[in-house]
């Protein structure tokens, strides 16, 4: 016998003809295809280890259940398997920009998540005695001092569940100041380029939307905004106006627009969608606001966790502060008391109720507070001013090329191009933002806001290098060029190098399918007779 | 600043590129008199070490459930949950990524939801489910909204023994819209009779089972009686891993199920994040609220998963959408999906089982103490208390010695003379006989 000494090839081989072959799996190396997990899924084993409790007689009535629960189990191993091979298929922050405009994806820290899971933080129970959760009250109070300080206003509603819960919060306080005084106005006024869940919010209330369209460069005209005030005179409950708003344009004339709010006996609601363009430089409380969610899971940077846990909490001014819903922090002469129902109101105090059970998003508190402390008023501020300043350098290094529905100026957070540079190329928003995907980016926020034709919305953060910033100009003027030359192919089918191609959503929604059925078992036909 | 990525020089080179000198000449369409000069009046930025070490500070002064023997329930409850889920929600892939608008680049997200909607469909034993909602409470609300779109009536009748918050939470809502809502009075005992509160007018009726006080409800007869009056039955839980063991509400002729999902694979939080779950009949699909993902195939053929139904959401129909939501509970229903794929319908059984039988022995040594009782006659893991004195001071006596042992009834029902006396007291997986003996023992003392 002698050794084999062929020796492992150390260098490619000519490769030949580049093409592709169909794999036996469907798989690309690491590109794994992964059925339901109720596929591959048994009913006959189980992912965690329980004894069988000793004999007892139980004391559920004649409440048993009385069907097996059918759902199928995977083994630890492989439901790390099934998770991880799923999660390959998502897009996040973690690995690329993620310039969805309107959406705030910013660096998420993971200190936050680390003191999130504090046994302190994370396992105690909302209903313990609260001498036994002292820190987690400290812990709202500091949260809403930092928040109040931040906006200039003069108290926080901590519990709503994100923003537009928060929204739907700040539209009750104002119903209530307005029922409280007697009146019962029926008009919301709101623009046209508004964050949809304002005119649901104002709807689900029982108010009728009024719309009030943009003027020439994006933003709102108080001319406009008196207009519909004396055609609705009397009657005008408040408005819900963004700002900076869905354009990324901070509404200049913002103080005549809440004075000729107030004027009319009306309120100013501020969507706080768009807040971290602006901590540090401007405090919503000297712009006439009287009440403004904000998202934590945006300018605080929760995580946005596939679309959600959010947080919403509502600042509220001096009118509105009384209608803070339940529960609510209590700071007077008696110090700092947590208050959770109508028995303990004192003098002033008309909650109109009650958003949610127990006290709101804890963990997104927790998150929010470590991403404040680790900033400090100087870091906030800086992050307000990168973020503008990132946003501005990408207005600059395409608006050559792409077409600015408001002429050169300057943006704020977010810059807004419209698809008029697309016109005559057979390129839509939609093949362009697709073809963004096989460049390595998630696309910018489409078709929003509605006040311009193919909207296109991108909002880089504070989160971006410069050199990722240059690269990513680099790539879109390079698509917007491909596009300009009629080179349709490369939009036409994209992405190309997804883990799908386009799904059809036409039928997804014709005929919904909603949940995995366990295939009925194949029928045995009968032989046929000879 | 450690998470700003821009150096001055960066920033310098880019405000040239930008055609400003300083940043502030960007900011010129704030109005002069609102721009802030100097920093906000609050701390400067921190090292990582001393946020940490700032806020483990503030967290020491809290008693961790798993610290202490711990009985604490009322709509949320200490269970425990594999590592892996925690390992698996924290990846970056799915911890940092949004909602999936963009689905061939966030198929991760949509597989597990529609996971997560079959999950809940076979445990409410429902058609459908949704993608979840904020919590169970807030879902509560949102399901009364879809019984009067679905009846075109706006009269609910909510049972005595409907979690008091959850209760809070709906009329709250639904007075704002306009809507009336009947709450009948706090029932400890299961004694109400709702069958004669429903009428031609009636929306829908909403009933918890397990209810705010531990005891199983049967449904049918109430489903039964609102449908011969055109209305719904919302069927409510706040212990979901009770659905192991009892008859699901989708059995029992519910037309809307909504609960708190937090017991599995979700921590407790001090109240949230939690998970809302919502399912309903296939026919009233169209009138749910809240994101829906379904199945789809891509150009190629190949099955791929989609957000749907998108017509009833605000961001296409604004003013005229089911609902006003947006924000789901996408990463708790993914903790949710990967302990319910760990137990699978088995493992949940014998789980729920063993909680069961934690409450049922717990039960019998509370018994043994003189002056104390239990109402309930049949429950899951949790029950009432009556106790020979106040329960809020009980349980603050408790705390003292080192045992959370319960929720006064009083905490949530204040000032109702008949509910003061009441402890609700929930006992999971987690509680050893080393803790129940040490609870029995001192209550003993607290009552002598």
């Amino acid at each position: 016998m002698s050794m084999n000494n062929q020796g492992r090839p150390s260098a490619p081989a000519d490769r030949g003809e580049m093409t592709e072959h169909p794999t036996f799996t469907g798989n690309k190396a690491l590109q794994m295809e992964e059925p339901l997990l109720f596929e591959t899924g048994r009913t006959d084993i189980c992912g965690v280890d329980l004894d069988e409790p000793e004999d007892f007689v139980p004391a559920l009535g004649a409440h048993a259940r009385k069907v097996e629960l059918d759902l199928p189990a995977l083994t630890e191993p492989e439901t790390m398997r099934h998770f991880v091979r799923l999660s390959s298929k998502n897009y996040a922050i973690d690995a690329g920009l993620y310039p969805l405009g309107s959406c705030t994806m910013k660096h998420n820290p993971r200190l936050n998540e680390k003191m999130a899971r504090l046994p302190g933080f994370g396992d105690i129970h909302p209903l313990q005695p609260l001498s036994t959760v002292s820190g987690a009250i400290d812990l709202i109070d500091e949260l809403a001092h930092w928040l109040v300080t931040m906006t200039g206003m003069s108290a926080v509603a901590m519990s709503p569940k994100a923003g537009a819960h928060g929204e739907l919060c700040g539209m009750m306080a104002i119903k209530a100041a307005h029922s409280a005084a007697g009146r019962d106005p029926k008009v919301v006024l709101v623009p046209e380029s508004a964050h949809g869940t304002n005119p649901a919010t104002a709807a689900l209330l029982g108010y009728k939307v009024v719309s009030i369209e943009a003027r020439e460069d994006g933003t709102v005209d108080p001319a406009a905004v008196k207009a519909r005030i004396a055609e609705h005179e009397g009657d005008i409950a408040g408005i819900m106006l963004t700002n900076p708003n869905t354009c990324g344009l901070f509404e200049r004339d913002i103080i005549a627009i809440a004075d000729a709010i107030h004027e009319a006996n009306g309120y100013f609601y501020c969507d706080g969608a768009n807040f971290n363009a602006i901590v540090g430089k401007a405090r919503p409380g000297d712009l006439g606001v009287d009440a403004m969610h904000i998202n934590l899971h945006k300018t605080f940077s929760t995580p946005h966790g596939g679309g959600g846990p959010g947080s919403g909490p509502v600042v509220l001014s001096d009118r509105l502060a009384p209608f803070a819903p339940l529960p609510f922090l209590r700071k007077d002469g008696g110090g700092t008391t947590w208050v959770e129902s109508e028995t303990e109101l004192k003098d002033g105090e008309k909650p109109f109720g009650r958003m949610t059970a127990f006290h709101g998003q804890m963990g997104m508190y927790v998150r929010a507070l470590a991403y404040m402390k680790s900033h400090g008023a100087d870091g906030l501020r800086q992050a307000s001013e990168d973020a503008v300043l990132n946003a501005n350098y990408v207005r600059v290094g395409l608006e050559d090329l792409m077409s600015l529905p408001f002429g050169s100026r300057w943006c704020m957070h977010e810059v807004l191009f419209d698809d008029s540079f697309l016109k005559d190329t057979g390129v839509s928003t939609l093949d362009f933002a697709k073809a963004m995907i096989d460049e390595g980016y998630h696309p910018m926020t489409m078709y929003f806001p509605l006040v311009v034709h193919g909207a296109m919305l991108i909002e880089p953060t504070e989160s971006e290098s410069r050199s990722a910033l240059d690269l990513f100009i680099a790539t879109m003027r390079d698509l917007v060029m491909s596009a300009t030359k009629g080179e349709t192919d490369r939009f036409k089918g994209a992405p190309f190098h997804a883990p799908r191609a386009r799904l059809d959503e036409t039928r997804a929604a014709r005929k919904p399918v909603l949940k995995w059925e366990r295939p009925e078992p194949r029928k045995v036909q009968p032989e046929a007779a000879e | 600043m450690r998470y700003l990525p821009l150096s001055d020089a960066d920033r310098a080179d880019m405000r040239a590129r930008v055609g400003v000198s300083d940043i502030d000449e960007i900011f010129v369409d704030i109005p002069k008199s609102a721009r802030l000069d100097g920093l906000l009046d609050l701390p400067k930025r921190q090292s990582e070490f001393g946020v940490e070490r700032d806020m483990s500070r503030m967290a020491l002064k809290n008693v961790p459930a798993s610290a202490v023997p711990f009985f604490v329930g009322a709509g949320a409850y200490k269970h425990h949950v594999p590592a892996s889920v925690d390992h698996l929600i924290q990846r970056s892939e799915f911890l940092t990524s949004y909602t999936p608008y963009q689905p061939e680049i966030t198929q991760g997200t949509l597989q597990y939801l529609f996971e997560f909607q079959t999950q809940v469909a076979a445990l409410t034993a429902m058609d459908v489910a949704n993608a979840s909602m904020y919590d169970g409470s807030t879902g509560t609300a949102e399901a009364v909204l879809m019984a009067h779109r679905v009846t075109k009536r706006n009269k609910a009748v909510l049972s005595g023994g409907l979690h008091p918050q959850y209760r809070e939470v709906v009329e709250g809502l639904t007075a704002m819209a306009g809507d009336t809502v009947e709450s009948l009075p706090a029932d400890p005992n299961a004694t109400e009779d709702i069958l004669s509160q429903i009428d031609d007018e009636t929306s829908c009726v909403v009933v918890q089972s397990p209810s705010f006080y531990g005891q199983l409800i049967d449904l049918k007869p109430i489903a039964e009686k609102a449908h011969a009056h055109g209305a719904l039955l919302i069927a409510v839980f706040t212990e979901v891993m009770s659905l192991g063991l009892i008859e699901p509400p989708g059995a029992q002729g519910a037309d809307i199920v909504v609960g708190e999902g937090q017991s599995i694979g979700n921590g407790l939080n001090f109240g949230g994040p939690y998970v809302g779950l919502f399912a309903t009949r296939q026919k009233y699909i169209r009138q749910m609220p809240g994101r829906l993902c379904g199945e789809t195939v891509d150009a190629n053929g190949k099955r791929g998963f989609v957000l749907t139904l998108s017509t009833r959401e605000q961001h296409i129909r604004r003013d005229k959408a089911t609902s006003n939501i947006c924000t789901n509970s996408g990463l708790c229903c993914l903790a949710f999906t990967v302990h319910m794929t760990l137990l699978g319908g088995k493992g949940l059984e014998k789980l729920a089982k063993i909680n069961h039988a934690h409450a049922v022995k717990l039960k019998a040594m509370l018994e043994e103490l003189p002056g104390v009782s239990v109402i309930n006659d049949a429950f899951f893991n949790e029950f009432t208390v009556k106790l020979p004195m106040e329960a809020t001071a009980v349980v603050e006596a408790l705390a003292r010695r080192g045992i959370l042992g319960g929720v006064p009834v009083a905490r949530l029902e204040p000032g109702k003379a008949e509910l003061e006396n009441l402890l609700l007291v929930a006992s999971s997986e987690v509680n050893s006989d080393e803790d129940r003996d040490a609870f029995v023992a001192a209550l003993k003392e607290v009552l002598a």
